[in-house]
Formats: structure tokens, sequence, C-alpha cells
């Protein structure tokens, strides 16, 4: 049986202006924001010469003492690369990038074994303090345990022992390459294959670090676990690579946040990260991405195409995706959830913000192949200034899905005349007994709105932000506690002036 | 015209006021003082000028002032912003208010009471201290709890947006509150509530004007004057009698009126 092409709803909203708005100049300066994470850490980093060809990933494997299974990964998925062609079809603009140009492996220089944290650089612990993730025994979160990724390499994760006493496995995946080789073997490309797309099949041929999570049967991890990625070199590329495992009838938390220094150069990020749940088990993975966004022009910024895949293999399992992206030059990503289980559920909730002249191109793949599989979509897009804001989305409902579920929310919010919105929901269904909903709104904020947030004496700032987050509600309570506090703050900021 | 025996200072003074938006002009000429303890109420056609002079008081955008100037307290306010002018307790009920989805009632009042409170150098106020004042608050208009989950007029009917925007004013207790068609679109009931809540919020230091249609609301609240306006201009200004007669005569009695100078 051929495939039931149902229904390919495209609503294209592009370039809806914003004629009404008196006060498009205070706008524009109103969305302005000092980017505060832009510093530079000085230092001493070991880097491998530029360029990509076997030798270097051969080196890179080499360092990390990797065996050989692995180099054998990373080098069926570079003979992979070499063969494609990077895609082209978001109709992103970016200049070409020079792959031969980029470093891919970058590490700040340490002592050969750390045994404690004492141990790590100052300077690097300095560095996340200033980013607000401090690591150090006195002053690390208390309900959050931590993993902060440096570049190519992990620098500490916390809460270790206190998560080991519960079987928990957390910690870099370096080192579960080393101490837990049997499950990276057994998981590791399961979800995202390596010659899945082009920057997937880069990423599997040259990736650094990441995180790895295992949670075993029956545990409900005790505290929330978290990764921060920070790129601190100009020239390299971060490919970090996320696997996270949650066995049967257990449930995880995980967080995920990232910034950048500002150069005027593009760096390029392509991670990939993969989810598994069992039966019963559930995985929530948040993210707020702040990598640096380039400046007014469009110079430099963080070119962001990453693969973020889960799979629902057991009956009952649930992935739900949450992001906030408000960051990067360009976003190029669609967090998908694989429904293989009976009654597995998928979730996908998103706040895009662009600004200036970014580009976000997300969105999300639900793939519905098991029985009486539900999803459920929230997507929030906010464009301001010259930015284009996408959202591309794919729900699949397989022949042997009968009685699945979708629900999709599309809203777009303009901010000013220039920027633009644009919906590209796809929905192919070959099961008749199945439920597809698709809602999709455009809105502006009007002067009106604005005037009477004013005559109420809130401030213009005050009243644009006050509506964004409105707007973004449905989604921000879909975030952890300490995170929806953050996003708000993070809007907020965004769309803050220059002034406080 | 206004009488010598005034205690006070004025708190509004509206000065021979020439408007416009888009280069069409709206008010030729206003003049128009309120004092301390008064109730005023401009009446007219459709279409005369009384919405577009509360917007120009509170500061709307889209109209510019070509001539003349609006005084509050004594100090000419024509460039201010309208939250400048809000947190200094010039306040406008909306004929229409308008629909904020996603954006708490509650959390909208607690804003917007705060800013008026850090202007009169009052402490700001927690989500527990505001949720204690609002609720005596809700009271006066009648109004269930239930509003103040809901998203800022959103779905509201007729009457409840009205009595949300009575309830803003009575938490942000303006120096002088213009109240444009406050009447309209509500049933007796809602009328009365309406008005016992403006007279209960408003005191000796209040200045009110009411823009209506109607002598019904005149009838609850019985204002010290009553002004007439035609083609942008106050045409003529009496005491509350002359609500009556226009309600019995009709806006083609005014007609014959000129300016009175």
């Amino acid at each position: 049986m051929g495939l039931s092409f149902v229904k390919v709803y495209k609503a294209n909203c592009n370039r809806l202006f914003l004629n009404n708005m008196v006060k498009e100049n205070l706008v524009k300066d109103v969305v302005k924001e000092p980017y505060k994470y832009g510093f530079v850490t000085d230092i001493e980093t070991e880097k491998i010469a530029k360029g990509l060809n076997e030798d270097i990933i051969r080196l890179i494997s080499q360092k990390k003492e990797e065996p050989k299974y692995l180099l054998d990964f990373r080098l069926k998925a570079f003979k992979k690369w070499q063969r494609m062609k990077e895609p082209d079809w978001a109709g992103l603009g970016y200049k070409q990038i020079d792959y031969q140009d980029i470093i891919y492996y970058s590490a700040p220089k340490q002592k050969e074994k750390i045994s404690s944290l004492d141990e790590v650089d100052p300077k690097l612990l300095e560095t996340f303090d200033k980013l607000g993730i401090p690591l150090t025994e006195q002053k690390k979160l208390t309900n959050v345990a931590v993993d902060a990724v440096f570049d190519s390499v992990s620098i500490a994760t916390t809460f270790r022992e206190e998560l080991a006493e519960h079987g928990v496995i957390f910690c870099s995946i370096s080192e579960a390459v080393k101490n837990h080789s049997d499950l990276i073997e057994k998981y590791l490309g399961t979800v995202v294959p390596s010659g899945d797309n082009y920057f997937a099949a880069l990423n599997s041929a040259v990736f650094s670090d990441g995180s790895f999570v295992y949670i075993p049967k029956g545990v409900t991890c005790p505290m929330d676990l978290s990764s921060y990625f920070r790129i601190n070199s100009g020239d390299s590329g971060q490919f970090e690579r996320t696997l996270i495992i949650a066995e049967e009838s257990s449930s995880v938390s995980y967080l995920e946040g990232c910034t950048a220094p500002m150069f005027d150069t593009n760096t390029l990020h392509a991670a990939v990260v993969e989810l598994i749940a069992l039966d019963n088990a559930s995985i929530k993975y948040s993210t707020v991405q702040n990598w640096y966004a380039g400046d007014e022009e469009g110079v430099g910024g963080i070119f962001n195409f990453v693969t973020k895949r889960g799979k629902c293999l057991g009956k009952r399992s649930k992935i739900s995706w949450s992001q906030v992206e408000t960051g990067s030059a360009i976003t190029w990503k669609y967090p998908s959830c694989l429904l293989l289980g009976e009654e597995s559920v998928g979730e996908f909730y998103s706040v895009a913000l662009t600004n200036n002249l970014q580009q976000a191109d997300t969105g999300t793949k639900m793939i519905h192949i098991g029985a009486k599989t539900k999803s459920t979509i929230v997507s929030k897009g906010i464009s301001a200034g010259n930015s284009i804001n996408s959202y591309r989305g794919l729900v699949k409902i397989g022949t042997k899905a009968t009685g699945a579920r979708n629900y999709s929310q599309c809203d777009s919010m303009l901010i000013g005349d220039q920027a633009s919105a644009n919906t590209f929901p796809y929905i192919k269904s070959q099961q008749p007994n199945s439920e597809i909903e698709h809602e999709a709104s455009t809105c502006r904020i009007s002067e009106d709105q604005l005037f009477y947030l004013q005559s109420r004496g809130i401030e213009f700032e005050e009243a644009i932000s006050m509506m964004v987050s409105g707007f973004c509600r449905d989604v921000f309570n879909q975030l952890p506690m300490e995170f929806a506090a953050e996003a708000d703050k993070l809007l907020a900021l965004k769309l803050e002036g220059s002034v406080g | 015209m206004q009488s010598k025996m005034k205690e006070s200072d004025p708190i509004l003074e509206v000065e021979n006021l020439f408007a416009s938006t888009d280069n069409l002009p709206i008010l030729n000429g206003v003049s128009l003082t309120v004092y301390p303890g008064e109730i005023h109420a401009i009446m007219g056609r459709n279409g005369c000028g009384k919405s577009t002079l509360s917007k120009i008081i509170a500061g709307h955008p889209s109209y510019s002032i070509t001539n003349g100037g609006i005084k509050y307290a004594g100090e000419n306010i024509n460039s201010l912003e309208p939250e400048e002018r809000a947190q200094s307790g010039i306040f406008l009920g909306f004929q229409y208010p308008i629909e904020i989805p996603g954006v708490s009632n509650l959390e909208f009042l607690r804003v917007s009471t705060n800013a008026r409170r850090k202007f009169l150098n009052k402490g700001e106020l927690d989500t527990f201290d505001f949720e204690e004042l609002v609720k005596e608050k809700l009271k006066l208009v009648k109004m269930d709890q239930a509003f103040l989950s809901r998203s800022v007029n959103e779905g509201f009917s007729g009457g409840e947006k009205k009595r949300n925007e009575i309830l803003q004013m009575a938490l942000l207790e303006p120096k002088i509150a213009i109240l444009d068609e406050t009447d309209s679109g509500l049933d007796i009931d809602a009328l009365r509530i309406v008005a016992s809540g403006i007279k209960k919020i408003s005191n000796a230091q209040t200045g009110i004007i009411l823009i209506t249609h109607y002598q019904r609301l005149l009838d609850e609240i019985e204002p010290n004057y009553v002004h007439v306006m035609a083609n942008g201009q106050i045409i003529k200004t009496g005491g509350s009698d002359l609500a009556l007669e226009l309600e019995k005569k009709g806006y083609e009695w005014t007609d014959n009126f000129v300016k009175e100078t």
C-alpha cells in the first residue's frame, strides 16, 4: 500500500506587516539587548591542527583512548559524510562553511588526571561561576546536578556520588566510553544513525564530548540533571553528543543550557542528542539556548545545526522536549520522537525568539508507529527586527498506529514590520483510525494593547515583555520550575532596552 | 468662568486644545478646567470628539496636539508618555477595554498598582499583600475572585469588562478619572454596581469626567457640570439640569448653539 498522503497543510504567513506600529523605532530599541555572556576565558588550550581527514579522526579517538568499535563508528560516519551534500532545503541564507578551516578538538590544558574539583583550573571554575553555574562544593546548586562542558571536553560533573547511590550514572560521554562501554556500544547511534543527515554524520565522525545519563529500572532520578555547554574558542567547532537511557519504569528531567563569547566569525555547533525510553519510562528534556547571535548587522554568531531525537521504545513510555531558543545566528533543529511502544507519548513545547538578522528554522517530527500513540506540539515563534522565524514540522501516522492522536498548535507573533514568520506543518497519515488536529495563528502586538497597558502605568518595555511572556505561557508552564523563571527573564532581557 | 471661591488649584486644565490624527482635525479648541471633588459630564453625538479628548488626555500616540495644551496639577503634560501620566494619577476608563491574551488579570493589576505606588513613594506590594488589597476592592464592583486568574479582559462580557475598569480605578486611586462611556452596554443592575463603585472611589480630592450619551448614569452620579460637545468643541456648559433638558429635546436641540466664549 502506497503512502496515502492525506493532507499537507502549508500556511505561509510571510511578511505580515505591522502597519500600525507608530512607535516602530522604539520597538527596535526595545528588542536590542547586549549579550551578557560574550566574554572570553583566557586559558591555555590544547588544540589540534585545523582541518578534517581520517588522520584527524584517528587522533581525536586516540586522545580519548577509545576502543576500536568507536573508532570504526567514527570512520564509517566520516565516509558517509564525505559522500553527502550539505542540505539547502531550509532556504537558510549563510556563507558556505569551510570544513577544513575548523579545529575539531580544543581542550583547556589541565593536569593529566583530576581526582577532585580542587584540581580544576580556577579560571574554568570562575568562568562557570560568571555564567551562574557554580561548580565548587561550597557554592554548587543544591537541587541540580551539573555536567559542565567547555569547548570539546567535560570539566566537571557535580553530585556524582549522590546519584550513584541510586544507581544513576551521570558523567561525560568520554568517561562513559571508558567505564560503561557496553551501554555505549549497545545504544550509540541507534536513534540517530551515523548517516542520518549531513550534520549528524559530521558529529558522529568528530564528536568530542557531551553528557551521558543512565537511569536504572524503577528509579526516579532524585534531582534534575543538567549540562551546561560553553564554547570559548573562536575557531573550533563544538560537536557534543548526548545519550540518555531510561530503563523500565524510570524517569528523569534533564536541562541543557548554552552560551558562547562574541566573535565576528561564525562558529559551528553540530550536536547530536539521543534519548531512549523503555517501558513506562519518561524523559523530560529542556533546553535554554542562548548562543551568541551575532551583532545587529548579522556579523558573527553560532550556527546551531543540531539533531535531537528520542525513541519511545517501550509501552507507555514518554519523551517530552521543551525548548527556549533565543540565541544563535542560525538555528536549525527539530527535536523529534519516534513513537514505537504502544500508548507511548511524545511532546514538543517550543519558544523561539529571533531578532536582528537571526534565522530560526525549528520544529519537530512526531512519527507514530505503535498503536494508541499520542503526541502534542505547541510552538510559539516570536520574530523581531529583520529576522526570519519558521516552524517546520511533520506528523506521520504509520499503518499500525491505530487510534493514534496528535494535537498541534503553532502560533507566531511579529514585532515590527520587517520580521517574518513561516509555518510549514506537514501531516501524513496511513491510518484512517487516527486523529490529527492542527491549529495555527499569527498575531502582532497591537498599538491598542500597548496603549492599554501603558495607560495603566506600565512601561512600554515591560508591556511588550508582559505580552510576549503571556504569548509563551503554554510553553513556560511545561518547563521545570527554575528554568521557567530563567526563560522568562531571558526573554525579558532580550526584549529590554539597553537601560537597566 | 470658574468661580473665585475655589479653595484649591485645578487638577486638570485643558486650554484651547487643537488636535488631529493623520492630518485630520478632531479637536478644534477645547477648554475645560476640573477642580478636586468636581464631577463633569461630557455629552454629544458620536464623532463629536469626546472619546478623542479622553485619549489625548491619557496620551494616546495616534493623536498629535497642534495647538493649546493640557496641564495636570499645574504642569504641562503634552510631552509625557502615557505611562508617566498614569503613574502620576490620570486614569482613563476605556469605552472598549482591550483584551490581552496570556497575561493574567491578577499580574496585570499588580504590576499596574505597583507602578502607581512607586510614583507615590509607597512600597511595592508582593503577591500576597496585593491579593489582600485586591480582594477588598473586588467587593466594590461585586466581582468574583475568578476574574483574577483569567487573562486581561479575554472572554469577559461587556459588563465584566466595564467592572474590571472600575476595579482598576479603585486600585490606582487616580487624581482625575476620565470614564469613557462606562455606562454603555450595561444592564440596569450592572450600571448601579458600576455607579456605586465610582461614587465610593471618588472623594474630595478626585476629579471625575463622565463621557456619556445617557441620563441614566447621571441619575446615579449627579454631575456639577454638563458640557455638550460638537465638531471638536464644547458648545454649551451648564449644570445637571442641562443633561435633563438634552434628554428631553435630543441633540438636534443643540445644533443651533454656537460656541460659547
